[in-house]
């Protein structure tokens, strides 16, 4: 059974987000996770075609860009994370026979690259209006090679690590809404770093909170 | 998605106040928009703002084998994605007649034009060569996607550095940026376009269109200089027919434009080089502007893991115990199978058997 570490290790980084800066999508947010970010835009509800859509929801479409080159296998593998995440919190019934369009640019990757996107996704959405029943977060956690639960990892404590999990935590029940790993780990160690990522979603709801509450400080 | 349509009130007001020498955001006839360049923390990525028109480059090098009929020269690729999210009307993965065009004319503007060395990114002549990659991401469309496209390809061509290389013999070793520090590429000249708008089969010009102007407009003049005033491409689009006096004019213009628009790119790398020395942090993090009510940061901050190790322990105890895995042993030419209740049932191999289907208390043996 693997000891839980001090809590020098287990820190997020500096996070910072700006919302609306773009003016052609209806919504749109960067965020900021130490050195890495990720811009976000959302268009939505619009037109869909006909052979997308669905009669009774609004379809989702969530595209990751990556820096240099085309869309490849694995940026696909983190729009399926992404987009689940999403239709799970989205009021989709609200918008039959729309479309919904989320597009992520990566402009840095420094580590914990998936929770980035999803922060940003869910930051771009409350930009866009687009109604939801919760909102999520993603949170990044890593084990190294001496058994310490680091959150929030850099680059390179990714990869001296032994596994990598993102996990999706919705803000009503601090529930698990998606999970993505790499390595292995024993179930023990799933659920401390479960737990920590729990702990540690409060901080980037308040943050959240804080960065709407000061949006809309001038028009209350 | 589709864009929405402009209306036809929108396009006469339009071209009413042209006519007038008005423009909608009070601009005159040959300025340019507010123009911001920044830069990323890794080499060679920029970000241009123009107006509200937004763009990011990147540049990225690689070892190759060079083109046959050029083993002493370098390769440099360029390739301008019209992102989705720059405007509702972009198609992920489509090649539309927009991106064909804007691809064309940067890899005339900056590849014909020779602006960088390709000799200098040779390292082993017929075997071993730079290949330069520029990417370019459209973010925002608000009008003139291809000045903001060159600003932002060249300025990200000065500001990137590419690892140092050694040769021993036959052996080449690239350094990491830790070992030795990364070298420059060698520029001999910076070409940015300039576009001009005509109106009313020619008899009105603009500069700088913004996205409702492009819509209105009859034809496009880009003209892709130098500050030396060297002419590195033209190209006149949408049919119109222009006069030489027009044509003289324009460049005219573009040479007073391109040498404002120069010196802004070198202040910007001025400073940026400045603040790298300086030693401090550099990015889009940094460069996020604080008094807007738009932006927040938040410090790093740790989180607290007092009773993380209890709850761990209590989910995992709660939670049912594993199933019992059992080894499949292999008999004849058909798997075994061998449930949680101990019935063996035997599954064929062969594809024209029926389906098996399985019963906890009984077990249907399919023919074999």
């Amino acid at each position: 059974m693997m000891e839980v570490c001090g809590s020098s290790n287990v820190t997020l980084r500096e996070f910072g987000s700006e919302q609306s800066l773009l003016s052609r999508p209806d919504g749109s947010a960067s965020f900021i996770q130490g050195d890495t970010s990720v811009l976000a835009a959302a268009y939505g509800p619009a037109e869909v075609k006909v052979s997308k859509e669905i009669y009774d929801r609004a379809t989702l479409e969530v595209l990751i860009q990556p820096k240099v080159g085309l869309p490849s296998v694995r940026e696909r593998a983190q729009e399926q994370c992404v987009r689940e995440t999403c239709e799970a919190s989205l009021l989709l019934s609200l918008h039959p026979r729309s479309s919904l369009t989320l597009i992520l640019q990566l402009i840095h990757d420094d580590g914990s690259l998936l929770s980035c996107f999803l922060n940003a996704a869910c930051v771009a959405l409350m930009d866009a209006g687009l109604p939801m029943s919760r909102l999520f977060c993603g949170v990044t956690c890593a084990i190294d090679a001496d058994g310490q639960i680091i959150t929030d990892p850099t680059a390179a404590q990714e990869k001296e690590s032994r596994a990598l999990m993102t996990f999706a935590i919705d803000a009503t029940e601090r529930r698990v809404m998606m999970s993505s790993t790499r390595g292995s780990f024993s179930v023990h160690e799933l659920q401390q770093c479960i737990a920590v990522s729990q702990k540690a979603s409060e901080k980037i709801f308040q943050f959240y909170r804080d960065s709407v509450r000061r949006r809309y400080s001038k028009t209350l | 998605m589709k864009d929405t349509p402009l209306s036809n009130c929108e396009r006469d007001f339009l071209l009413k106040a042209i006519e007038e020498k008005k423009r909608l955001d009070g601009r005159q006839t040959y300025d340019y928009r507010k123009m911001k360049i920044t830069f990323g923390t890794d080499f060679g990525c920029c970000f241009v703002d123009l107006g509200k028109t937004r763009v990011m480059a990147q540049v990225s090098g690689e070892l190759v084998t060079p083109k046959e009929n050029r083993p002493n020269e370098g390769i440099m690729f360029f390739n301008i994605e019209l992102s989705p999210m720059a405007s509702p009307a972009f198609e992920a993965g489509r090649q539309s007649e927009l991106s064909v065009k804007l691809n064309r004319q940067l890899e005339r503007c900056l590849r014909n034009s020779k602006c960088l060395d390709t000799e200098s990114l040779c390292v082993v002549s017929g075997e071993k060569v730079w290949q330069i990659r520029v990417d370019v991401h459209m973010l925002n469309h608000d009008g003139n996607l291809m000045d903001a496209a060159s600003i932002a390809a060249i300025t990200a061509l000065c500001h990137f550095r590419r690892p140092d290389v050694g040769i021993q013999g036959d052996d080449v070793t690239v350094y990491s940026p830790e070992e030795r520090d990364p070298i420059p590429l060698s520029i001999y000249h910076m070409p940015i376009s300039v576009s001009f708008s005509f109106f009313q089969q020619g008899t009105y010009l603009l500069v700088d269109p913004c996205e409702r102007e492009e819509r209105v407009m009859d034809g496009l003049l880009m003209i892709a200089m130098n500050k030396h005033r060297e002419i590195c491409s033209i190209q006149s689009s949408g049919g119109i027919m222009l006069l030489k006096e027009q044509v003289m004019r324009c460049s005219k213009i573009a040479s007073v434009k391109v040498s404002e628009i120069t010196e802004l790119i070198s202040k910007a790398l001025e400073n940026d080089k400045k603040a790298r020395k300086a030693g401090g942090k550099c990015g889009f993090a940094e460069s996020m502007p604080q008094e807007r009510i738009t932006a927040l940061k938040m410090d790093e901050t740790p989180v607290e893991m007092t009773d993380v190790t209890d709850r761990a322990n209590d989910i995992v105890q709660k939670a049912e115990a594993p199933p019992q895995t059992y080894p499949l042993q292999s008999l004849n030419n058909s798997s075994i199978y061998q449930d949680h209740c101990g019935d063996v049932v035997e599954i064929s191999d062969s594809e024209e058997e029926e389906v098996v289907i399985l019963h906890p208390e009984k077990a249907d043996k399919a023919p074999t």
